[in-house]
């Protein structure tokens, strides 16, 4: 990583009352780079995102977008400077279309005058050509997997410098899970830093550039994917036979 | 009761039953995308109507006071906290709407001698004046407590009510007012003549539900005030901030309240405290709409509306005992036919 990092996270430590969730967690995203964070359920993954993006406290350490340390800012300066987060439960508006909810992705850009929604949900619609077809539906009706697809659109809609992602692949049938992780490698050629945090280690691995390891709270282990993709303990804890992408 | 007597008390009826309605459809905007059970709501429709009067009088409103008081504290809270976080580029902003805009209403009105102005311009700056209290009793007393439960926002609620009432007093002292019919002009209809002032009412009325619902169905921002209602997380994941969709909501609230109080002085005589009654039949209708549903908001409005203008005939003494009682049925209903849905993932 030689270019200034879009995202640099010093030291970060979260609890949930006096249970520390996440102690001194370090880590970096370049622009154009997949960065993945994978480890076992309650690792700490989510509260990790969360805390960056602001919908938690820190007790301590620091975050820094775009070479600024944004100290304690809210959720909604975040996506004004440009981050925008899937996030693991999608948070959608259900009892909206599938329209609406992609216009809202908009909302920031809109609020400061831009006027070119429309080609950017064509855009989306390109990517996710069932969303075109289920446009006019509740958000609440739409399959699991049209529903992360709608999560992931409405988050591109904002025109995002940063897109952390909390488990695109969760629930989904495993062709859909190749689309998605395709969309995503596809993504990073825009230049946008992705930060993707996901139990299916091996399809995570294949196409990110860095990987962190995230055990009880702590950064276990890091490194370029390649040479984590073959790191005896990933195998046998990610990777090994019968497990390997497979949801427990 | 004979048919003249009975066409008499249903105009009557829905004639009110427009002004709950939309009052109770700001109550249920409110209370959906702040959680803000708004009892002041009424404060607004007294101090729309009773500026309308004082300005017709010639007098100063008080609420001018209230306003550059209220003004000058928002400003000062919010500089602190621009000064703090270092965001200069807000100093302007805050300026220019929480002294500006009073300083230049103060200006108009003492420089423009609203007594002789025609009743359009005056009901303008009337709104002009009173509207802008919403978002500031929102910054002041509900956005410190955003993320408290639903029962301490309706203690603030009440204390927010309390003041209002306690400075109404102060402001326009005890004795009622009424202003003039916003036309002369009547309309016949087989045997009974319907006032001009009951058809520029429910006209009003009318419009502004469409224009309600075109806002919310169309504009982004109306549907931003949706969208935190249903899901204040994902909303504030697009960047749609809880304190901006709070001051929206109070925004519009105000403006419906001091717009409802407007259209009602000329047909009712407007006390500082009157307000409190219309806004809680609002509130009645609202809790038939489960606090969530505009339309059944609506027809509750209606419902009120009749039954308290036939309820006056019948059993006058006890025309706000039977509105009130209205309640208890709904909520059996209610708590009957709703079954608890699981939260939502
Ligand atoms: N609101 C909360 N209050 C208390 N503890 C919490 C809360 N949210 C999460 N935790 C705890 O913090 C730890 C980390 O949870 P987190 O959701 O970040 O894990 P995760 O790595 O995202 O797991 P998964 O892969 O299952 O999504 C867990 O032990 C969890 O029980
Ligand atoms: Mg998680």
């Amino acid at each position: 990583m030689t270019s200034t990092p879009l995202l640099e996270v010093k030291d970060l430590c979260v609890a949930y009352g006096k249970v520390e969730a996440l102690h001194h967690a370090n880590l970096k995203v370049a622009p154009g780079q997949i960065v993945t964070v994978i480890g076992p359920n309650g690792a700490g993954k989510t509260t990790m995102l969360c805390a960056i993006m602001g919908l938690l406290p820190k007790s301590s350490g620091e975050v820094s977008f775009l070479g600024r340390s944004e100290d304690g800012a809210a959720v909604e300066h975040m996506v004004g400077l440009g981050m925008n987060l899937v996030p693991e439960k999608r948070e959608l508006f259900g009892e909206m279309s599938v329209e609406d909810n992609l216009l809202l992705g908009a909302f920031v850009n809109y609020r400061r005058g831009a006027r070119d929604h429309g080609e950017t949900m064509g855009r989306v619609f390109d990517i996710f050509p069932r969303l075109k077809e289920r446009r006019a539906q509740q958000a609440g009706t739409l399959s699991g997997g049209e529903r992360q697809m709608l999560a992931v659109g409405r988050a591109l809609m904002a025109k995002p410098k940063l897109l952390l992602l909390d488990e695109p692949s969760l629930g989904l049938a495993p062709l859909v899970v190749k689309e998605i992780f395709r969309i995503i490698s596809e993504l990073k050629r825009t230049g946008v830093g992705i930060l993707l945090v996901e139990q299916n280690a091996r399809a995570a691995l294949q196409i990110a550039d860095y990987g962190y390891v995230l055990e009880t709270g702590e950064m276990a282990l890091e490194g370029p994917t390649k040479i984590l993709a073959g790191d005896p303990r990933v195998i046998e804890s990610y990777l090994g036979l019968g497990t390997c992408g497979v949801r427990v | 009761m004979d048919l003249q007597i009975t066409l008499l008390l249903g105009q009557d009826g829905i004639t009110n039953g427009a002004i709950y309605a939309l009052l109770s459809l700001a109550l249920v905007l409110v209370f959906t995308v702040t959680r803000v059970i708004f009892i002041p709501q009424g404060e607004f429709v007294a101090y729309g109507a009773l500026t309308l009067a004082s300005f017709q009088a010639g007098k100063t409103p008080g609420t001018l006071w209230l306003l550059a008081g209220a003004g000058i504290l928002v400003a000062l809270i919010d500089l602190k906290i621009a000064l703090a976080a270092g965001a200069r580029q807000r100093i302007a902003r805050i300026l220019l709407w929480n002294l500006g805009y009073p300083a230049a209403i103060t200006v108009l009105i003492f420089l423009g001698k609203p007594e002789g102005w025609p009743l359009a311009a005056q009901v303008l700056l009337s709104l002009a004046l009173v509207v802008p209290l919403g978002p500031m009793v929102y910054r002041l007393a509900f956005q410190p407590a955003a993320e408290a439960s639903v029962l301490v926002l309706l203690i603030i609620s009440v204390a927010v009510h309390l003041a209002l009432v306690g400075l109404g007093l102060l402001f326009f002292g005890a004795e009622g007012s009424r202003t003039p019919s916003f036309s002369d002009a009547a309309l016949q209809l087989g045997s009974i003549t319907v006032s001009g002032q009951t058809l520029w009412v429910l006209g009003s009325s009318l419009l502004l539900i469409a224009a309600l619902y075109q806002f919310f169905g169309r504009t982004i921002y109306g549907k931003a005030l949706r969208a935190t209602a249903i899901n204040r997380t994902g909303a504030r994941l697009m960047g749609i901030s809880t304190v901006m969709a709070g001051k929206l909501s109070f925004l519009l609230a105000a403006a419906i309240g001091a717009f409802s109080g407007i259209l009602i002085a000329p047909i009712t005589t407007i006390y500082y405290d009157t307000g409190f009654l219309i806004g809680l039949k609002g509130f009645v209708a609202a809790i038939i709409g489960g606090l969530a549903s505009y339309p059944v908001a609506a027809a509750g409005a209606l419902l009120v509306g009749l039954l308290e203008a036939y309820s006056s005939f019948w059993a006058s003494a006890f025309k706000e005992v039977i509105v009130f009682t209205l309640i208890i049925p709904v909520l059996l209903w209610r708590s009957l036919t709703t079954h608890h849905v699981e939260e939502e993932e």
